[in-house]
Parts: C-alpha cells; structure tokens; sequence
C-alpha cells in the first residue's frame, strides 16, 4: 500500500490557484496505481472497478482502460452513486441525483473503489455503504486520485495518486478534459463560504 | 333629562337636510333642530366634526339567541349592533327553537329589554323553517312581529310558498325571502364556475338563487303580498328585481357588504373558512352590478346577514365549516370607506339604504331629523382611519372576512330613545 | 439546479424545472428498487405520518413502501380510530402530531384544502395524498412519470382523459401539471361529469364524443367511475356509460398505433374499461403507474426533505 492518507494534513499546505497535478502527472499516476493494484492482487483476477460519481467513475475508465493494456483483461467496471447515503443530506443537500450502473455481480469479488479526492473520509464511507446494499464484495480496496488529508473517518487509501497538503478553506478539484472542455489538472481554488465542498458539479447533461 | 348634540353635520334626505346644526332632545324625543340652541340644564355634547343621521337600522342579523348562546346571545349581539352603529336590528328566526310562535317571540321580547338596540321582532313563515306547516303568523303577529322569514332556508315548494305569501298578507307584515332551490344547491359550498374547479369543491350556481328569486316574484305578482329578497347575489337576480319593481310590484331587495366587496377570487388557498358565506361571494363581475344596483336605487338596503360563529367552527375544513360572516361591527366603516369616501354614493344615498328604507320594508315609524321623531341618532367620525380587529369586536364571534382591512370612517356615538348606547367608540353599560 | 419546496400541495406551484426534477430523482431510484437490498438510508431518522382521514389502502401502501425504502420511521394515523371521529379538530390533532416532532406529514382528506391547513397549522412539509374533489399530485406525478418512462415528449402531446371530470382530484393535479409541461388535454365526459369551468382546470378542449376524439390522442387517461345510486346520477345506467365512454376493444381500431392507456386505478373492469384494454400488452401503463407511484414517492419526499428548507417554500 502506497502513501499514507495522514500525512498530508501535517504539511504546509500548497497556495490557493495552483496547479498540482497537470495532464501528465494524471496519467502516470494512473498508471502507477493500475501497476500497484496488479502487483498487491497478484494479478487481475476477481478484481472490479467500481467509481464513484462523479469524476471516480471516469478515473476507473481510465485505470480500467490502463489495466487492459498492462494485462490484456476487460474487468468489469461500474458507477456507483452516494446521494441516498449522504450523512450531510439533511443540512446540505444537492438535489442532482445520479443513478448508480453496476452491471456485474459484486458478490465476492475484489471492488477496487475509486474517487477523485479523499479528504473527510465521509464519501468513502458512504459508498461503502451503499456498496454493501449491493452484495457482499470479497474485499473493498480504495484508490484515489488526491489525497489531500483532513480525514474525519478512520478511513484510509489503499492507493494515492499523490499526497496534497491543504487547508480545511481550499478546496482540491479535478477537472477532465472529456468532461469539464479544459485541460485535465488537479487545482487548489478556494472555496466560498458554506459551499459544498466536494466534486466539482458535473455539466449538466439534457436527458441524463 | 334634556340632551344637547352641538355642532355636527346633521343629514337627513327625508327632510331635505344637511347643514351643521344642533340638536336638542328631552324625553327621548328631538324637540328642537336649529342654529345655536341653548338650554337650562342638561347634558350637552360638542360633535363637531361629527355627522349626525337618523338611528340605522340593519334588517338582517342572527343572535343564536336562544340555542347557540355560545356564537352570540341577543345582548352580545346588541352590543355588536350599537358599537357598529345600529339603533335597531332585526334577528332572524333559525334559532333552536325556531322562533315560529308567540312564546318563542315573548322570549326574545323579553331579552331585548336589556338590549343595547331596538329588537325587531321576526318569525318563521313555516314550522321549523321545514317549509311545510304555516307557522302561528297570527299569533305572532299579535305578539309584534314585523316580518316573516324561514332566512337560512328557501322554502322549495312553489304551493307552500304561495300559501306563505297569501296567508302572510293579511298581517301588513313583508316575507323576507332567503332564495335557494335545494336540488339546484345541493352541498354546494363556493360559487358554481371558476372557484369551484379552482378549490375544487360543489358548485353553488347562481342560478340556484335565481330561480327562486323569479318564481317567488311571480306569486308576488299572484298573491300580492310584498316580498323582501335577502342578500341578492347576482346580477341576473338584480334585473329580475329591477322588471319586477318596474312592473310595480311590491318587491323590494338588500345586499350585504360582503358581496359588494368580496367576489370568489378572494377565496384562495387558504380557503378561508371566513369567506363561507351563503349565498356564496360571486364573481367579479357580480360584486359590480350589486354596486351599480345600490346607486341607481333596485337594491333598497344594505344589511349585515351578521352570523356569528364560534372560532372551533370555522376552524373546520372548509366543506365542514358552517356558512355566514359577523358584519355589524364593520358594515358603516366598509360603506363609508368603499362607497362613500369613493363618491359612489352620497351620505344622503347611504341613509336612504340604512336608515330609511330598512324601516319602509318593514313599516316602521320612520325616524328623521325633525322636531317630534324618535331620539335614534346615529353618530359618525368621517376622518378615523381604522383597522378592522378581533380585539375590537364586542360580538362574542370573529369570523368577518375583513380583519385586517384599513377602513376610514366609523360610527363614534349613538343614541337610542335619547340615551346613548355608544359614547365615542365604546357601548355603554 | 434548486428545489425550493418544502409542500408538495399545489402541483401548480412547480415549474416544469421542478416537475422533471422530480421525474428525473424518480428514475434514480428505479435501481434501489430493483435490487435486493430495496432500501437506502437516505431518511434514516426522520418521521414520517401518514395522516389517512378517509380510506386509501393503494395510495397509503404506496407511501408506505416509499418511506420504508428511504428508512424513514413512519407512523399510520388514520381510519376508525381517527380522533377526528371523536370530535377532536384537525388542528388539535395536528398540534398533538407535532408535539410529536415529526418531519413530514402525508395527508389524504375528504375534504380540499385540508392538506394546505395541515401546512400552516404545523409547520412541516405536507404532501398531499388527495384532497377532496381537490388535487392529488403524486397521482399526477407517477402518471407524467409513466408517460415520460414510456419514451414520450409532453410538448405537444395529445392527451385525453375520460370520465368523471368533475369529482376528480387526479384531473386537479394533472390538467395543470400536463399544461405545465407543454402537452394538449381534451377532457371527455358527458357534459354531466364536467367541472363548471374545464378552462380554469387548464383544459385546451372538451368533448363528449370518445369516438371523434380517440384518433387524435396519444394518451387515453380512463377515469373509475364511481358506482352509485342511480336516483339522480350523471348517467342512466353503467351500460350506457360505457357503451358511451368505455374505451372498449371495439375502440381500439381508433386509437393510433401507439397510443396508450392511463388508468389510475382501481379499474371497474366492463365499465370504463374492458379486459383487453386494462391489460392491453403495448398500451396500457396501468401497473407502470403503480410502480411509477413508489418512484415518485420516494422521489418527492427525498427532495422535499433533503437540506434546509427554512424560510423557504413555493
């Protein structure tokens, strides 16, 4: 297991407006976790991908897509949609539901879940949750693209793309060409009082 | 006891008055109207600023009295009266026992002893108001009854109301006519058109009331008794009084404020149990022609239909509330307001339909300001801006259907037989 | 995108924003529903009473199961043990209700406006399980729903509803809703079964001849017809309603190709409706609209409930 999801709140933490992760680094450090998640399972066997909406499902077509070209294996991928498990959806509450699409059988199989950022813990918890009103996985592992700290759950990354100390104030975004129109990067902005913070709010799509 | 009334503007269109003037009374009755009056002792009330008009007088209310005591009672009621500026008003029979006897009406003439207004007395045409058996009319006419009314029901047999009005004649006694066809009706809770889909609730058609107004003008026309048509509604109901009076027939009619200033739309989604009235408020268009009919003269009073009802009660859904609004204690602010301050009509018009013609529908003395007449005055303050309250209701019920509403212009005083009932807004004990 | 209600009332105060919202959340929850585990934890705390002052078993079974699925508590308050019948007032019963700190009431009276006073009276969101001659809006919204599901577009749907028009609080609901969302209703009844005033409902047409009619339409929306007594009804007998109105076989040859069939349920088989049509395989929605009912349900009351909505409400 790489990187320890605690460090990264001890840092100073990086200014507001950079860019800490461009295109590139993207792309190695999916690469560099497609490696990991083979080499800790030995092998591609009983894994699937699950991501969690929205931007974790677009980085498991990305993991998936690198795992198929490293070991020649279609696994099975899906998204998984947390808005019902919400323990913030009495106080603040995005009426943007998304539908969760697992089209395979999770019953023992090896999840590898994976989002874009880890920060409180909080959405890892609830898509586990949701992921057992599913089926009864053999094992969940965890991959991240960010982590940047501030854990509030005793919840950590199997797999981090890279370690972004930051201050509870900022907020750590990805953005994806194919879904936002600009470059993919990981940026710290800040964020405005009583904003959710979270994954930056996907285009809306006319009949999705 | 001599009483002198200085300084106000006194109006009466029975006797071609409205100057400033003063007013001396003794022994319940005016004895002198001139400039400057004097006298060697007695009261003396400066009223300047004030109008001075003969008692009104509000031929349509309901005390409960006996029976549901816990709406209203007639002293409660008298009180409402005299703080609204009534000197006399004339409550409707549907009371528990239905006044429809004598004894039933020496017992209101004896609670309106200690009334604060003159009680006129009224009785059922039918037992029950079941509009089957004629009550004892004879009997209570002897016992002062002015009028006849089954007034919460029509009486829906066209034979049993010709027999109503023939046997009725023979007293000089008017039917007031409450005009409903039942199997028109039904439930009917809201105007029958656009309030009624809107609120989704029955119908009540105008043509509901229509019909009965039509069908009992043409046994006025057979019978020849004088009938009253209460609280009309409609504009079609208005022409067929307006032929009927036309034609001279002995028909005359009223409106109350409600409908002059209330239509359906006012009833939202609040559905405000206070708007339940019966008949419904109608449309816009409606309210309208009842106003046009109160200038050019086919609507002859304006009265109150004053129906109390407890708080528990029109608490209710709407379907389950009962029908009426209180209406003594707003009825003089909401026409001074609406129709006089506006210029519809005149002060002159205003007493015509809530002085004079009340006691002619009823035959009553009249009442005017001259030497000899009755010391029943009625006193208003033209320039109060108030707001209509549940806190200012001496009624024991609130359910009007204008509290909030800013209005200019109340009764301030008022005199019955030459004692005041009301001193400067507040009823005398 | 906001949602901005606290009510769901008025289906005259959503928007088409807001209706398609709720059409949208209701397919979101099509996969809860078909999976094993049919629950999420979404409402988990809350309290949830269904406030049932006249007899429902569908409509209250379906609210029920929504709740359940979001893991709300509910509490069924209703029928013969109603206090109302033991002469407490509504508005006693509903103080009583909040003293109970509850979350959300779901109300279903025979008597309109009940639900709005429920509202005012308590402070907490209301949803109006069907009020009187009234409205019924999640009626409405399951029956958009199945539409919508079914593939078709509102704008410029063709829809007609037939029946008795008059006591319906569904045509309450879903004349405006569809107005809302661009379709055409023609409402069909004899002129007996008819509101005083079809335009204030929204309606674009009326009409009393089903035949003339049913080429035109997209949708045909069949209304129960109440069984009563026949002194004084609408119609002189069951059999000629519905050789009149009953969208029979013998109908069929005038709908269009893919015309479907709406009933809200429960269905007087051989009055407006014969067997065929009830369970005609391409065309009738009719248990499309029951499951679409607990889609909506959970639908509304997960965006009803969702966030803070203080000082907030349409």
């Amino acid at each position: 297991m790489s990187g320890s999801s605690q460090s990264g709140a001890a840092e100073a933490s990086v200014p507001t407006g950079s860019v800490c992760m461009d295109a590139d680094d993207i792309t190695r450090a999916i690469t560099r976790i497609a490696h990991q998640i083979l080499e800790s399972n030995k092998g591609a066997t009983g894994l699937a991908l699950v991501g969690i909406l929205t931007r974790g499902d677009y980085l498991a077509k990305m993991l998936h897509d690198k795992i198929e070209e490293i070991e020649g294996v279609d696994l099975p991928i899906g998204a998984l949609d947390i808005s019902f498990y919400r323990d913030d959806y009495l106080e603040h509450f995005s009426p943007e539901v998304l539908s969760t699409d697992i089209r395979f059988d999770i019953n023992g199989k090896t999840i590898i879940l994976i989002d874009d950022v880890l920060y409180t813990g909080r959405t890892i918890r609830a898509a586990l949750d949701a992921l057992m009103d599913i089926g009864r996985p053999r094992a969940v592992q965890l991959a991240v693209l960010v982590d940047r700290g501030h854990r509030e759950l005793p919840i950590r990354a199997d797999y981090v793309g890279k370690n972004v100390p930051s201050a509870s104030e900022q907020a750590v975004r990805l953005f994806l060409e194919e879904v936002d129109g600009v470059p993919s990067a990981v940026e710290i902005i800040s964020t405005d009082d009583g904003s959710h913070i979270g994954s930056a709010p996907l285009p809306r799509i006319k009949g999705e | 006891m001599a009483l002198m009334l200085k300084g106000a503007r006194l109006i009466d269109p029975q006797v071609g008055l409205d100057e400033v003037a003063d007013i001396l009374i003794r022994d319940g009755v005016i004895v002198e109207i001139g400039h400057d009056l004097e006298m060697p002792k007695g009261v003396e009330r400066d009223l300047s600023g004030k109008i001075i008009t003969p008692g009104l007088v509000d031929i349509h209310v309901h005390f409960r009295d006996p029976g549901f005591e816990e709406k209203e009672d007639i002293i409660s009621g008298s009180r409402a009266a005299a703080h609204g500026g009534f000197t006399a008003v004339c409550p409707m029979p549907n009371t528990k026992p239905v006044i429809d006897n004598a004894v039933g009406v020496e017992y209101v003439k004896s609670r309106a002893k200690d009334a604060k207004c003159r009680i006129i007395l009224c009785g059922a045409c039918t037992k029950d108001l079941a509009g089957q058996v004629l009550s004892d009319m004879g009997d209570m006419h002897a016992s002062g009854v002015k009028a006849f009314s089954d007034d919460g029901r029509g009486i829906q047999d066209a034979g049993m109301m010709r027999r109503v009005m023939e046997y009725a004649s023979q007293f000089d006694a008017p039917i007031m006519l409450h005009c409903q066809d039942d199997s028109l009706v039904g439930d009917g809770q809201v105007n029958e058109g656009a309030a009624s889909t809107r609120l989704g609730m029955i119908g009540w058609p105008a043509v509901g009331e229509e019909a009965e107004i039509e069908r009992d003008i043409l046994l006025c026309r057979l019978t020849g008794a004088p009938i009253h048509i209460q609280h009309i509604t409609t504009a079609r109901g208005l022409d067929m009084v307006r032929a009927a009076k036309a034609e001279g027939l002995p028909v005359t009619c009223e409106v109350t404020p409600h409908h002059l200033f209330l239509t359906e739309d006012d009833i939202t989604d609040q559905y405000q149990t206070s708007l339940k009235v019966n008949p419904p408020l109608r449309t816009a268009d409606d309210a309208v022609a009842l106003v046009e009919g109160v200038v050019d003269g086919t609507i002859d009073a304006i009265v109150t239909d004053h129906a109390p009802h407890t708080d528990w009660e029109k608490d209710r859904p709407f379907e389950q509330a009962p029908f009426g609004m209180v209406g003594l204690e707003t009825s003089v602010g909401l026409v001074l307001t609406k129709l006089v301050d506006t210029g519809i009509i005149d002060y002159a018009r205003m007493i015509e339909l809530m002085a004079v013609a009340p006691r002619e529908i009823l035959g009553l003395e009249p009442v005017k300001l001259e030497a000899g007449s009755v010391a029943d005055l009625t006193v208003i303050d033209p320039d109060v801006s108030w707001t209509v309250s549940r806190d200012d209701f001496y009624s024991k019920s609130g359910n009007s259907g204008f509290l909030g509403w800013s209005l200019k212009g109340r009764a301030s005083d008022v005199y019955v037989g030459g004692y005041s009932t009301m001193e400067e807004g507040v009823v005398v004990d | 995108m906001a949602f901005n209600h606290k009510n769901l009332i008025d289906i005259r105060e959503y928007s088409s924003d807001d209706i398609m919202l709720i059409l949208e959340t209701a397919a979101r929850f099509k996969e809860v529903n078909e999976r094993r585990i049919k629950q999420v934890p979404t409402l988990k705390g809350t309290t949830i009473v269904n406030m049932f002052n006249e007899p429902s078993t569908r409509t209250r079974s379906s609210f029920e199961i929504a709740e359940k699925r979001l893991s709300a508590n509910s509490l069924n308050f209703g029928g013969s043990s109603t206090s109302t019948v033991k002469g407490e007032s509504l508005t006693d019963t509903v103080k009583t209700l909040c003293a109970y700190k509850i979350d959300l009431i779901v109300v279903r009276d025979k008597h309109a406006g009940v639900p709005r006073k429920i509202a005012d009276t308590s402070g907490v969101g209301v949803i109006d399980a069907g009020d009187g001659r009234h409205q019924h809006p999640t009626q409405a919204l399951l029956d958009l729903y199945s539409i919508w599901e079914a593939g078709r577009d509102f704008n410029g749907l063709n829809v007609g509803i037939v029946g008795d028009i008059a006591n319906s609080r569904v045509c309450g609901s879903l004349v405006p809703a569809l107005k809302t969302l661009g379709a055409n209703v023609c409402l069909i009844a004899p002129p007996t079964l008819l509101p005083a005033r079809p335009d204030v409902l929204g309606a674009d047409e009326v009409s009393a001849n089903l035949d003339a009619t049913l080429p035109e339409l997209d949708v045909v929306y069949m209304l129960r017809i109440q069984r009563e007594r026949m002194e004084g009804a609408p119609y002189p007998s069951l059999r000629e309603y519905n050789r009149l109105f009953g969208l029979t076989r013998d109908r069929e040859h005038l709908m269009r190709d893919d015309a479907l069939i709406c009933h809200p349920g429960p269905i007087n088989r051989g009055v407006e409706l014969d067997s065929f049509m009830a369970d005609h395989p391409k065309r009738s929605l009719i248990l499309d609209q029951v499951y679409a009912g607990i889609l909506v349900r959970m639908a509304a009351m997960y965006l009803l409930l969702g966030g803070s909505h203080d000082g907030v409400d349409a």
